[in-house]
């Protein structure tokens, strides 16, 4: 497992979120406080409805919350429930990279242009931009696939060049929601590795939903959410 | 990297498919005002064809297009001795149906005087008509060729020559023999009616009658101090080349033109509802990508982008496809359809506006979408 350093990539100081007043009133995050650091691999467990997404939605800048305070890469984004970046869609360009359970890349772009646009929408050039998205998809040993459309790429394939899209702009901070939802263990288990190898080789955070009982071992630390709250128990090492 | 285009390249089969749906919608528009206008023109064709400034008619009608108009023939004398007139010719209108190759063909017969206004404006092929006696100049559009003989009435006519565009204004097409021959067709009897009247003693009425005299004036004379002059004349009435124009347009096709306008206007707003839908139905099939893109961190500009170039590229393909389909087979439909540059050009300006209104649907609902709806199965 990674050593992790000793300033965390994401600091999360008593965040909190509700939805609606009152009676109507649900609490879907309570005080949450987590640090994750360089190097890590971590991952958010709970049931239905235990606030897990929501908490993605946070970190990820997608959700406002309703208090705490946040840290993204040394970076104070947060304060007590207000954003201190206006524009939040730069901020998860420059320093967030995102994985989904069904890889969500543009059908109709190529693997290669699938990385190629993140960085083109970051401002690299089309010749930058392929050359680097060519050597994230060698990076992630999918390169001889890199003109194949997203329908004719496997599972794994598919989640491997959805990794290299979310590592396009060297983020340090990777959300994954549920990224081996859709793999069998095989395939999971060779994504996984990849994540950890993103991990350590690029020196991110990476925090992961998920409920894949058969991938809990490959994880640096476990947060356990329920009803909104961190398990009294508290971060889980793995 | 242009998101529209390559999406458009990724499914181009489907986006030709509705292009080339919007395009037989977008032609079937294109051909209700080319008929709108052809209606305006037919209706105008028959009435300009003298090239005249004044109409003298039969006092108190609107004739003799919009009503029935009976005047004595040697009244194209009077008219033409006025002062600013230069040329005055008797004129007839009827429609006869006659037998041509085994089918009734409607005819609109004009009768003129061979040397005085009142002819056909360009012969398009053979010749005018030379001889005071059963020779014809027809309209292209009736079928008729050059040298055909053709019954009307109880005499054979050959045509000697033929027009283009000279229909009237239910579509029947022109044809233009002499006055007399004209007379004889609209006021002959039949020879057992003839003997009757004869026996009578009503058979030998004077048949000089015209529907109407056309008269060319001076170029710096007033049409309506001429008219007035006739005006003071008893049983007689005239009309100005300009009023004449109005009445057809305004009266006598003005019902079918009200009919086609509104149904043409119907027809664009069915247009752009199916416009507005197909844009925002390619942009709810999109939702999803569009929610990935806003989390990766793609701009705004980038989604309004895509969405309103490929509202556009819909547009102006089906557009392109509407036009190019009508302008190919506009010449087979019964009536002409004129299309005019501007009429061409202001549907398509109407369609690009269309296009640009009905993206802000898609836009507004792309723009509604939540980032955070990309995560999540």
């Amino acid at each position: 497992m990674a050593e992790a350093s000793d300033r965390p990539l994401v600091h999360l100081d008593r965040i909190s979120k509700h939805f609606g007043e009152g009676e109507a009133r649900v609490d879907a995050l309570r005080d949450v406080s987590i640090d994750v650091h360089p190097g890590q691999v971590v991952a958010l467990l709970g049931p239905s409805g235990s606030g897990k997404t929501t908490l993605l939605n946070v970190i990820g800048c997608i959700l406002d919350p309703s208090s705490g305070s946040m840290e993204l890469d040394g970076e104070r984004v947060l304060e007590d429930g207000l954003w201190l970046r206006p524009n939040l869609r730069q901020l998860r360009l420059d320093k967030i990279g995102f994985i989904f359970q069904f890889h969500n890349l543009i059908p109709f772009l190529d693997a290669t242009d699938n990385v190629a646009l993140v960085l083109q929408l970051a401002g690299a050039n089309a010749v930058t931009a392929h050359t680097r998205a060519v050597e994230l998809l060698d990076y992630l040993e999918v390169g001889h696939r890199r003109n194949a459309m997203p329908a004719k790429l496997s599972g794994g394939e598919a989640q491997r060049v959805a990794i290299a899209r979310a590592l396009a702009n060297k983020p340090r901070i990777i959300l994954a929601d549920e990224p081996t939802a859709a793999l069998d263990s095989k395939r999971a288990g060779i994504v996984m590795d990849l994540l950890r190898k993103v991990a350590v080789e690029q020196n991110a955070a990476i925090i992961a939903v998920t409920h894949d009982e058969k991938i809990f071992d490959r994880f640096d630390r476990i947060f356990s959410l329920r009803d909104g709250r961190l398990d009294a128990g508290g971060p889980v090492t793995g | 990297m242009n998101l529209a285009y390559r999406d458009i390249r990724h499914s181009l089969g489907r986006f030709l498919l509705t292009c080339v749906g919007l395009g037989l919608l977008l032609g079937v528009v294109l051909a209700m005002i080319g008929i709108y206008r052809g209606l305006v023109v037919d209706a105008l064709t028959i009435a300009r064809a003298p090239a005249v400034d004044l109409w003298v008619v039969e006092a108190n009608t609107r004739g003799p297009f919009a009503e029935a108009s009976r005047i004595p023939g040697d009244i194209r004398e009077a008219v033409a001795r006025i002062a600013d007139v230069t040329a005055a010719g008797s004129i007839t209108y009827q429609t006869v149906e006659a037998e041509h190759g085994g089918d009734k063909l409607r005819l609109y017969v004009i009768g003129y005087e061979l040397t005085r206004p009142g002819g056909p404006p360009q012969i398009a092929e053979g010749r005018e008509i030379a001889r005071s006696h059963y020779e014809m100049v027809a309209d292209k559009s009736s079928g008729l060729t050059l040298g055909e003989r053709i019954h009307l009435g109880r005499h054979v006519f050959t045509v000697v020559g033929l027009t283009r565009h000279q229909v009237n204004s239910g579509g029947d097409p022109a044809v233009y023999i002499t006055l007399p021959d004209a007379q004889k067709l609209q006021f002959d009897l039949a020879p057992p009616a003839a003997r009757v009247q004869l026996a009578r003693g009503t058979g030998d009425s004077s048949r000089d009658t015209v529907n109407a005299v056309v008269a060319r004036l001076h170029a710096n004379a007033s049409p309506d101090a001429v008219a007035e002059t006739v005006h003071r004349w008893k049983h007689h009435s005239a009309i100005t080349q300009e009023a004449q124009e109005l009445i057809l347009t305004r009266s006598l096709v003005d019902r079918a033109r009200r009919q086609i306008g509104l149904f043409t206007s119907l027809l664009l707003v069915v247009s752009a509802v199916i416009i507005a839908l197909i844009i925002y139905t390619m942009t709810m099939e999109k939702l999803k990508q569009i929610a990935t893109l806003k989390l990766i961190g793609a701009p705004d500009r980038t989604i309004i982008g895509m969405i309103v170039q490929q509202a556009l590229a819909l547009g102006f393909i089906g557009f392109a496809t509407g036009a190019t389909l009508i302008f190919s087979v506009k010449d087979y439909f019964p009536r002409r359809v004129v299309l005019e540059p501007d009429n061409v050009m202001i549907l398509g300006l109407i369609v690009f506006a269309v296009c640009l209104l009905s993206s802000g649907l898609g836009v507004r609902a792309a723009l509604r979408v939540d980032p955070a709806t990309a995560l999540g199965g």
